[in-house]
Order: structure tokens, then C-alpha cells, then sequence
């Protein structure tokens, strides 16, 4: 197996007696496409929150290629290379989408956008690709309030994608998209993820999902990591069938 | 677009004429340019959603470190002047935005407020150093190594104070349609993305706060070197309020409406002071009353809904 990416040990964190972390070790290693699922409330967005900075746990550590990010601040961890994608988009309501795209853009290149006007930047023919990928080049001219939320779904993990990561943390990617869109937006995502090498994670609830487009599923319950393995291994599973899945 | 910057340039034009035509309007113009910049200042925080009540701390600052370096210099330099007093705002807007960015809202305009009335208090009662309720002269100084009379010097700062407000207009224009910005104007809708992006908020809104005070501190110093006096006046919270006010007025976030919305606001002070002397807040108020309900964007919105009204069909109005 390729060396781990993100590597973390021995997690404790806790809301009011809630151990949504409890010793969790989990290594997400070079591209790969890691599920993590779980009962609500099981702590799986508390891991992508500590993986970039939001929460500081209790104790135990995280570590990116080698290096502490433990308790860091979003904005030093998403530079070294983890970028995030919301379950809630999280867009720049009173800008267009290829507005949002162009600062993300300029974020990723700091210095040499710092004078350059936004609507002259070198970055617009990389975005508006990258929106095409993601198929909503159509909307980019259009004011993000005016979207769907579907739209906007894709558009947030644009945004993330507009920073070149290394990985890519996703809360339940397909949320919001109509169910007859949401496995061409997987394939789409997977496609823009393996074009630009991004390793993936997301926390997912549909299972129809992790099995299809999982290579490694992590089953996170009561803030332990119960089982990991391959969708096929970890779905089989018949704790996983009875407290996770609801068979 | 083509049409609407012809028009600017026409704008522009004639105000640079009026003084030559009605001498009287030198000082007006003066002033309302110089409070122009510091709504300018107050504009690009707006950006941020952020509004700054104590603005004119800046705008004082600026005209008494003029005044001190006027002192000190024995006279001193018009433009030297006027990059000291932006520099000594520019220094004063870190220290104090250092601390007032990592708040928002209300707390950020009533911490400006603070500063600002703590600055006051300090200049009236420091007698010996800042000449208390009286104020410090300040004399006119030399331009570019002469000294002029006061009639000439009045017509070289009124063009000096239009030809910064033309540049520090068109920098802060640059500046606010550039990805710091955009990033700036991002503060308002979604600051944790910001972050999530790698870029710091507070980091935006204090480079956002120091242009700002340093805008202010423009403003301050070509009021200060018209008037030739600076008082404590300058840093009370009226003059505070007065910025925010010209800014509504103008249309909150439009580089034009600053120096429109300064223009309008002296004018009519200066015509209701002499025609209805003792009401002429009131009328003011009402002028305020009558934008914000009837065109919330302003005089620049205004404009561009006349402007669209008569534009051409299939054309957008610039």
C-alpha cells in the first residue's frame, strides 16, 4: 500500500459527554477514494473538522505528508494542500460563479494576482475549463443566489478544486442533486479528482454511493472506527447491515 | 460605458473650471474633496459590510501630524505634508486595526467610535502639546519649494486636491476590483470559505482598514492646509457620522458616490447654512430620509437608473 497521506492517531474529542472521537486511528494514503460512513451523530464531519482545522481534539494528532496539522488554522492547512468541500455549500453569495472561481483561483496564486483585476486574470480560461468538467460552465456568468442548490453543490466542490489539493475532504458530495443526476455528478467528480491526481474523501450516507465509487470505506460509530476495508468486505458486514445500512 | 466615462471626464472637467469661474467655490471644492477621501475610506470598508463610526479619528490624526510636522519643518511642504499625514494615519490605522478587525458588525463600528472619542478627549485635554479646544495653526505651506500668496496657493491646492482625489479614485478602484478586493467584498457573505481558501479575513480587512485610514488621513490633511487650522472638531463623532452619511448619500460602495456624495452634501450645507441657517440639519436629514427611501444605492444608483431609463434599447447602461 503507497505511504499515508493523512495519518491519524489516536483521536479524542468530545461535545457534553458525546465522544464523537474516541482513540480513532484512520490513514487516508495516495489517491485514495475513501468513504467514511456511520449512523447521524456517529463524529464522521467531526474528522473532516479536525483534518482541517475547524476543531482541535482533545488529544491525539493528524498528520499531512509527514508534517503536524494538529490544531492548526484552516487557512495554514488548506495552503499545504487539503481543501474542503461542504455538505452546505459555502459560496460567495453576492458574486458570480466564475467571480467565486477567480478568487479561489487568486487564493491558490497569491502574489501574482494581487493587482491584477479579477475579470482580466490569467486563471479564467483554467476555470471555465474546470467548470466544464464539472458540468456547469453555463451558470458561471450567473449570481450564486440565483442557482439551485444542486448547482451550487457542484460549484463548492469547484471551488475546492480551483486550489490544485492534494486531498480533497467532501461531506456527502451528492446531497441536494436529484438522484437521477447525482451518479452522472460522481462520475464527473471522479473524473475531474483522477485528472487532476486528488486524493478523496467523503463522508457519505448512500450507500448506493460508497459502493459504487468507494475504493476503501471506513465505518465510524460512536467515535470508533468499527470496520475498514474494501465497499465489498465492509458492506457484507452484518453489523454494518443491521446498525449502519438499516437492513 | 464609452458614454458614461465621457461624462465622468465632462464632470470632472467642469469642476476643474469652476474656480476660475467663481473663485468663492475654491475652499467648498477643497473640502468636499478632502471629505470625499475620507468617505472613500469609509466606502472601502462598506465593501467588507463593515461600517466604521469613528472614522475621523484618521481624518485628525492626519491634519495634527501635518501640523506637528508643519512645526517642526518650519512651514514645511504641501506634498511632503500630505504623504506625512497619510503615513501617520497609515501607522495609526495598523495599530488601532491590529485590534478593531477581529470584530464585526456593531462591535467594529463602536469600537471605531471609542477610538475615536478616546483621540478627542486626548486632544482637548494634552493643552500644551495640541493646543486643546483651540486647536494648532497650521501655515501654509511652500509647493514644490515656493512660497505662494494666498490666493495663488489656494488655486494649487485645490488642483493638487483634485488631481489625488482623480488618482487615489482610480487606485482604490484597481484595488477593489482585484482579488483582494473581491476577497475583501467576500468577508460579507462567507468568511469561513474565505479561510478554507487559505485566505486570512482578518489579514484582508486590515490591509482594507489601513488603505482606509490612510484615505481618511489624505482627506484630513488638505482640510487641515485649507483651513489652516486643525482643531479637535475634526476627530468628533459627527465628523464621523457625517462620513457615513456622505456615503449613504453617495451609494454605499460606489468610488464616485464618495466624491458625488461629498460634493452634494457640502453644497447643500453651505446654501440651507445661508438659507435657513437655523434648520439646516433637519433639512439634511430629510434629504437622507428621501435617498434611503426612494434610492437606497444612492446618488451613483440614481444616476444609473436615469441613465438606464434613456439608454439606447438592447444596451445596458454603463
Amino acid at each position: 500500500m503507497s505511504q499515508a497521506l493523512i495519518e491519524a492517531r489516536d483521536l479524542h474529542i468530545e461535545f457534553g459527554g458525546v465522544k464523537a472521537a474516541d482513540g480513532v486511528d484512520l490513514s487516508v494514503h495516495e489517491s485514495d477514494h475513501l468513504a467514511i460512513i456511520g449512523p447521524n451523530g456517529a463524529g464522521k464531519t467531526t474528522f473532516l473538522n479536525i483534518c482541517t482545522g475547524y476543531l482541535r481534539p482533545k488529544s491525539g494528532t493528524v498528520r499531512f505528508d509527514g508534517t503536524e496539522i494538529t490544531g492548526r488554522s484552516p487557512r495554514w492547512i488548506t495552503r499545504r494542500g487539503i481543501a474542503r468541500a461542504f455538505q452546505i455549500p459555502q459560496l460567495f453569495l453576492e458574486h458570480t460563479v466564475i467571480e467565486n472561481m477567480l478568487i479561489g483561483a487568486a487564493a491558490r496564486d497569491r502574489v501574482r494576482s494581487l493587482w491584477r483585476p479579477l475579470s482580466a486574470s490569467t486563471a479564467r480560461d483554467e476555470m471555465m475549463e474546470l467548470l466544464e468538467l464539472m458540468g456547469v460552465a453555463d451558470v458561471a456568468a450567473q449570481v450564486v443566489t440565483a442557482l439551485p442548490e444542486g448547482q451550487r453543490k457542484l460549484i463548492d466542490i469547484a471551488l475546492a478544486l480551483a486550489l490544485k489539493p492534494r486531498v480533497l475532504l467532501m461531506d456527502e458530495p451528492t446531497s441536494g442533486v436529484s438522484s437521477q443526476e447525482k451518479f452522472q455528478v460522481m462520475d464527473t467528480l471522479l473524473r475531474v479528482l483522477a485528472h487532476q491526481q486528488v486524493t478523496a474523501v467523503f463522508v457519505e450516507h448512500d450507500m448506493e454511493m460508497v459502493e459504487r465509487y468507494a475504493e476503501r470505506v471506513a465505518v465510524w460509530d460512536a467515535g470508533r472506527i468499527r470496520i475498514e476495508g474494501t465497499p465489498a468486505e465492509v458492506l457484507a458486514d452484518a453489523g454494518v447491515q443491521r446498525d449502519v445500512i438499516g437492513l | 460605458m464609452r458614454g458614461g466615462r465621457f461624462l465622468l471626464l465632462g464632470v470632472v472637467a467642469l469642476i476643474a473650471l469652476m474656480p476660475l469661474f467663481a473663485p468663492w467655490s475654491k475652499t467648498f471644492l477643497v473640502l468636499a474633496i478632502a471629505k470625499g477621501l475620507a468617505v472613500l475610506g469609509i466606502v472601502v470598508l462598506l465593501r467588507a459590510g463593515q461600517v466604521s463610526f469613528g472614522h475621523a479619528l484618521f481624518f485628525a490624526a492626519s491634519a495634527y501630524v501635518a501640523a506637528f510636522a508643519a512645526r517642526l519643518l518650519g512651514g514645511g511642504e504641501l506634498l511632503t505634508l500630505l504623504v506625512i499625514g497619510a503615513l501617520g494615519s497609515g501607522v495609526l490605522g495598523l495599530l488601532v486595526g491590529l485590534f478593531v478587525v477581529r470584530y464585526r458588525y456593531i462591535f467594529f463600528g463602536m469600537l471605531n467610535l471609542a477610538f475615536s472619542m478616546v483621540f478627542y478627549a486626548v486632544l482637548e485635554k494634552f493643552y500644551h502639546y495640541t493646543g486643546g479646544s483651540d486647536g494648532l495653526i497650521l501655515s501654509r505651506p511652500s509647493v514644490l519649494g515656493i512660497g505662494l500668496e494666498r490666493l495663488p496657493f489656494e488655486y494649487t491646492l485645490f488642483y493638487v486636491a483634485l488631481a489625488t482625489a482623480a488618482v487615489l479614485g482610480w487606485l482604490v478602484h484597481r484595488y477593489l476590483n482585484s482579488a483582494p478586493g473581491r476577497a475583501l467584498a467576500a468577508i460579507k457573505t462567507n468568511e469561513t470559505r474565505l479561510e478554507y481558501l487559505g485566505i486570512s479575513a482578518r489579514g484582508t480587512l486590515l490591509v482594507a482598514y489601513v488603505i482606509s485610514a490612510m484615505l481618511a488621513g489624505v482627506g484630513g490633511t488638505l482640510a487641515a492646509v485649507m483651513q489652516g487650522l486643525v482643531t479637535p472638531e475634526y476627530a468628533y463623532w459627527v465628523r464621523s457620522g457625517e462620513f457615513v452619511f456622505i456615503a449613504i448619500l453617495g451609494g454605499a460602495g460606489h468610488v464616485l458616490g464618495a466624491f458625488a456624495g461629498a460634493l452634494v452634501y457640502e453644497g447643500v450645507r453651505m446654501y440651507l447654512a445661508v438659507l435657513a441657517a437655523d434648520m439646516w440639519q433637519l433639512l439634511l436629514g430629510v434629504v437622507l430620509l428621501v435617498i434611503v427611501l426612494f434610492a437606497s444605492e444612492g446618488l451613483v444608483g440614481l444616476w444609473h437608473r436615469i441613465s438606464g431609463r434613456f439608454a439606447p434599447a438592447g444596451r445596458e447602461a454603463s
